[in-house]
């Protein structure tokens, strides 16, 4: 279980690769025995002006692509000398962090902001140059993989600065990931931790690692918060993204144990559209005035609202908070524009349009999406956290087995800068409470949160900690079963394509270094031709075994991912032969999910690919 | 004199940064202290803080000292600049706006610069009782960190009424420049294209 460990290596690390910002955290594994824990936060040098480095706890997800005429070298120049191996921030073409931040501020088209979003976006060629995605055409882009590795990229340069003789690349790190995040952006996350040089990695949940954060701060004192029995819902609203994930508290051989039972879907909704809102509220009230904004007043506005959103969502906070937008110039008296953000707006925008009082029967709004789209990211279409809160723990309901149509969460844990506000935790257990009162279960309680900005960090690192043996490991696997999907042999009937069934080839709860059984079914591959195949996932069947056919699905059981491909090379076979495989799965110890052909004869195996080079159009 | 004498500018500069320096560094600023008050400096202050020429008492400061603090100002200028429009405001002719715009702007200035300090230095106050209530000094307090006024004779304890908490900056950390950057440009023009 407990991996050899070498004396270069009595730090374990955890790194929270986020959509808005990034943390790293360690553990002297020497230093800790059982529940007394010697963590630490590394600041991560960055610049944070043109010429000026500052280390900040948090490093933004940003990177720039500054024209060759916007700064100098001094003004760019990093602590770290020498490119250490590829990807290392001195010799790629852009700004990471703060600076990043603010300058994409002022020039957005040259901005890679939220490369994980598109990291996980299955509908654009992932490894293509495609950020920014609003750069002129003749400017330089990069894919959303190359964005993950400069990030890395900075936090292993920045540890390595602060600890040269336990580089990040020989330490035990675990990189957190969304629950949500399908195999291939799973694939694509270890594959950026390798090409920045990190060789022991493995990959963890978002959720989990929040939940780890707390057990590791309460110096063993969980045991008596949570009982044999309770459901703890992570409710982790990042910057970006949220994210849901059930854990339960079970009982083996005496001991509480933690098993990770439900994750939710990828939402791409978080706390910066809540400050856009408010924006946006505030800059109508300005127009109204008839004054005007430019993009950089309102990124500046959203700011202020960030502010004044805290605030005024505190528990007897003020009526109203003032806002004022700087002018551009330097004429910051004549030309500042004020405003205010009331208490009432703030309600109407952030507690009723993202964390509305709706019944358990609520659902996502889903609107069709309309003619011709711009490529973008496919951002949650309904706003309500509540609503989609409730469409997860009804999906679950099954899976988990509760009667009544909803998991039932007995204790929620927080995470994400957005539950800063306890008027915001307070709505959502509210309004959970609500559902389950009305079932006659127990209204749920919180878990009294860690940092919840620096939590997964943390968490992350407290995992590393236990892939040494020590510590109370959450338990899980993979939270979906796969499948392929195979043609059904029956007549063709013109104008119809022919139904697919959905063939099981991984199951559910796969653990890490975990084979499963080779598929009986045999799969005709062309030599030399790639093949390509229907790939979904199911976050609810958990019963289904290698091999399960499935000829027809409820609507939102399965879910399809990305196309599988699979390409035999032509040495020693005929271009065009036709050989038979079957497909086997396997979850590396890495974390991420791998698909195998293997031949019928010889000892071959094929790796199909789980990220396909998306077609234009 | 046959001293050198410093501009207005450098001058201003220094100020700034002997101001920042006293505060978070006693034994500066006692240094300055005894500089001031043309007292040879303590004898274990550092060499080059020495005065060359034991026979002159009054030595201006060593040029040395003008180096990197002048750095350390202007970069923290640019920092309230850069979060609070600090030289924005002070130098924006406020003569003809009402004191409601110039609160509006203040607003700014007074968030972003509270941000600034409270990211880069910790103060806190240097007495930590109300304001206006009495406190006696013992015998062996601190000079540096009270200033005793009014009808001052005697000697301590002495007791008096509070007038001004004072501050202490600790913790003082401001980013670390590259090598070759301007710290001259407090803030750059920025031409939109």
């Amino acid at each position: 279980m407990s991996e050899p460990a070498d004396a270069s290596s009595s730090h374990v690390v955890g790194i929270d690769l986020g959509t808005t910002h990034c943390a790293i955290s360690w553990v002297d594994a020497d230093l800790s025995e059982g529940d007394a824990i010697a963590g630490r936060d590394l600041a991560i040098p960055q610049l944070v002006a043109p010429g000026q480095i500052d280390a900040r706890p948090l490093l933004p997800s940003f990177l720039y692509l500054p024209h060759p005429s916007e700064l100098t070298p001094a003004d760019r120049a990093l602590p770290w000398a020498a490119p250490a191996s590829e990807g290392a921030a001195t010799e790629s073409p852009f700004i990471v962090g703060e600076l990043a931040r603010a300058l994409g501020g002022k020039t957005p088209s040259r901005l890679v902001a939220s490369s994980k979003s598109w990291l996980c976006h299955g509908g654009i060629d992932r490894r293509g140059a495609v950020l920014p995605a609003d750069a002129p055409p003749e400017e330089p882009r990069i894919s959303p993989l190359d964005a993950a590795v400069a990030l890395l990229a900075h936090v292993r340069d920045a540890w390595d600065r602060a600890h040269p003789e336990t580089p990040l690349a020989a330490q035990d790190v675990t990189l957190t990931v969304p629950a949500s995040f399908d195999p291939a952006a799973r694939e694509l996350t270890a594959e950026a931790a390798a090409r920045a040089g990190l060789a022991r990695v493995r990959l963890l949940e978002e959720p989990q690692a929040a939940l780890y954060a707390w057990i590791a701060r309460s110096d063993g004192a969980w045991r008596r918060e949570v009982n044999v029995g309770d459901v703890i819902l992570v409710i982790d609203v990042g910057g970006g993204t949220s994210d849901f994930s059930l854990i339960a508290v079970r009982e083996s051989e005496g001991a509480l144990t933690l098993e990770r039972v439900a994750v939710g879907e990828h939402i791409l909704l978080g706390g910066d559209n809540m400050d856009l809102a408010l924006a946006h509220g505030v800059r109508q009230k300005l127009e109204a005035d008839g004054r005007t904004l430019d993009t950089w007043q309102l990124v500046a506005l959203a700011h202020g609202c960030r502010a004044a959103k805290e605030q005024l969502l505190t528990e007897g906070g003020p009526a109203s908070v003032p806002v004022v937008v700087p002018s551009r110039g330097s004429r910051l008296v004549a030309s500042s524009l004020r405003t205010e953000l009331t208490r009432d707006e703030v309600d109407a925008l952030v507690l009723e349009g993202f964390f509305p009082a709706v019944p358990a029967s609520a659902r996502p709004a889903q609107r069709a999406r309309v003619g011709l789209r711009q490529l973008g990211l496919p951002y949650a279409q309904d706003a309500a956290v509540t609503r989609h809160l409730a469409a997860f723990l009804a999906k679950q309901a099954e899976a988990t087995g509760a009667a009544g149509g909803l998991a039932r969460p007995t204790a929620v844990l927080f995470n994400g800068g957005v539950f800063k506000s306890a008027r915001l935790r307070a709505r959502v257990l509210a309004v959970l409470g609500d559902w389950l009162t009305a079932l006659g279960a127990p209204a749920p309680r919180e878990l009294p949160g860690a940092d919840l900005d620096l939590a997964v960090a943390r968490g992350a690192a407290y995992h590393a900690y236990t892939r040494r043996g020590a510590g109370v490991r959450i338990r899980g696997g993979t939270a979906r079963a796969y499948y392929v999907g195979v043609e059904s042999a029956m007549p063709a009937v013109p104008g119809m394509a022919p139904p697919i069934s959905a063939l099981c080839v991984a199951p559910f709860g796969m653990e890490e270094g975990a084979s499963a059984a080779l598929l009986d079914e045999e799969l005709g591959l062309v030599v030399g031709e790639p093949v390509r195949f229907r790939f979904f996932g199911s976050s609810t069947r958990r019963d289904d075994v290698v091999g399960t056919v499935l000829e027809r699905w409820r609507e939102g059981e399965l879910d399809e991912l990305a196309e599988l491909e699979a390409e035999l090379p032509t040495a020693g076979r005929t271009a065009g032969e036709i050989v038979a495989v079957r497909l086997q799965a396997t979850v590396t110890e890495v974390g991420v999910l791998e698909l195998d052909a293997v031949p019928r004869e010889g000892t071959e195996r094929w790796k199909l690919s789980l990220d396909v080079r998306h077609d234009a159009g | 004199m046959a001293e050198p004498s410093l501009s207005f500018v450098s001058r201003l500069a220094l100020a700034f940064a002997a101001f920042f320096r006293i505060l978070a560094d006693g034994v500066f600023a006692a240094r300055v202290a005894s500089a001031r008050d043309g007292a040879p400096a303590l004898p274990h202050a550092e060499p080059e803080l020495r005065l060359s020429a034991p026979a002159i008492p009054k030595a201006a400061p060593p040029p040395r000292l003008r180096e990197a603090p002048t750095d350390a100002a202007l970069q923290l200028l640019a920092l309230l600049q850069r979060e609070g429009r600090f030289v924005d405001f002070v130098k924006e002719d406020v003569s003809a706006f009402s004191d409601a715009e110039i609160g509006a702007a203040a607003r700014v200035v007074h968030d972003g610069c509270a941000r600034a300090l409270e990211e880069h230095m910790h103060l806190r106050a240097v007495r930590s009782e109300p304001e206006d209530s009495r406190v006696t000094l013992e015998a062996n307090f601190a000079t540096e960190g009270v200033r005793v006024t009014g009808n001052v004779r005697g000697e301590p304890p002495f007791t008096g009424t509070l007038r001004h908490r004072g501050w202490r900056a600790s913790d003082v950390h401001l980013p670390q420049l590259t090598e070759g950057h301007d710290v001259t440009v407090i803030a750059p023009a920025e031409v939109e294209l």
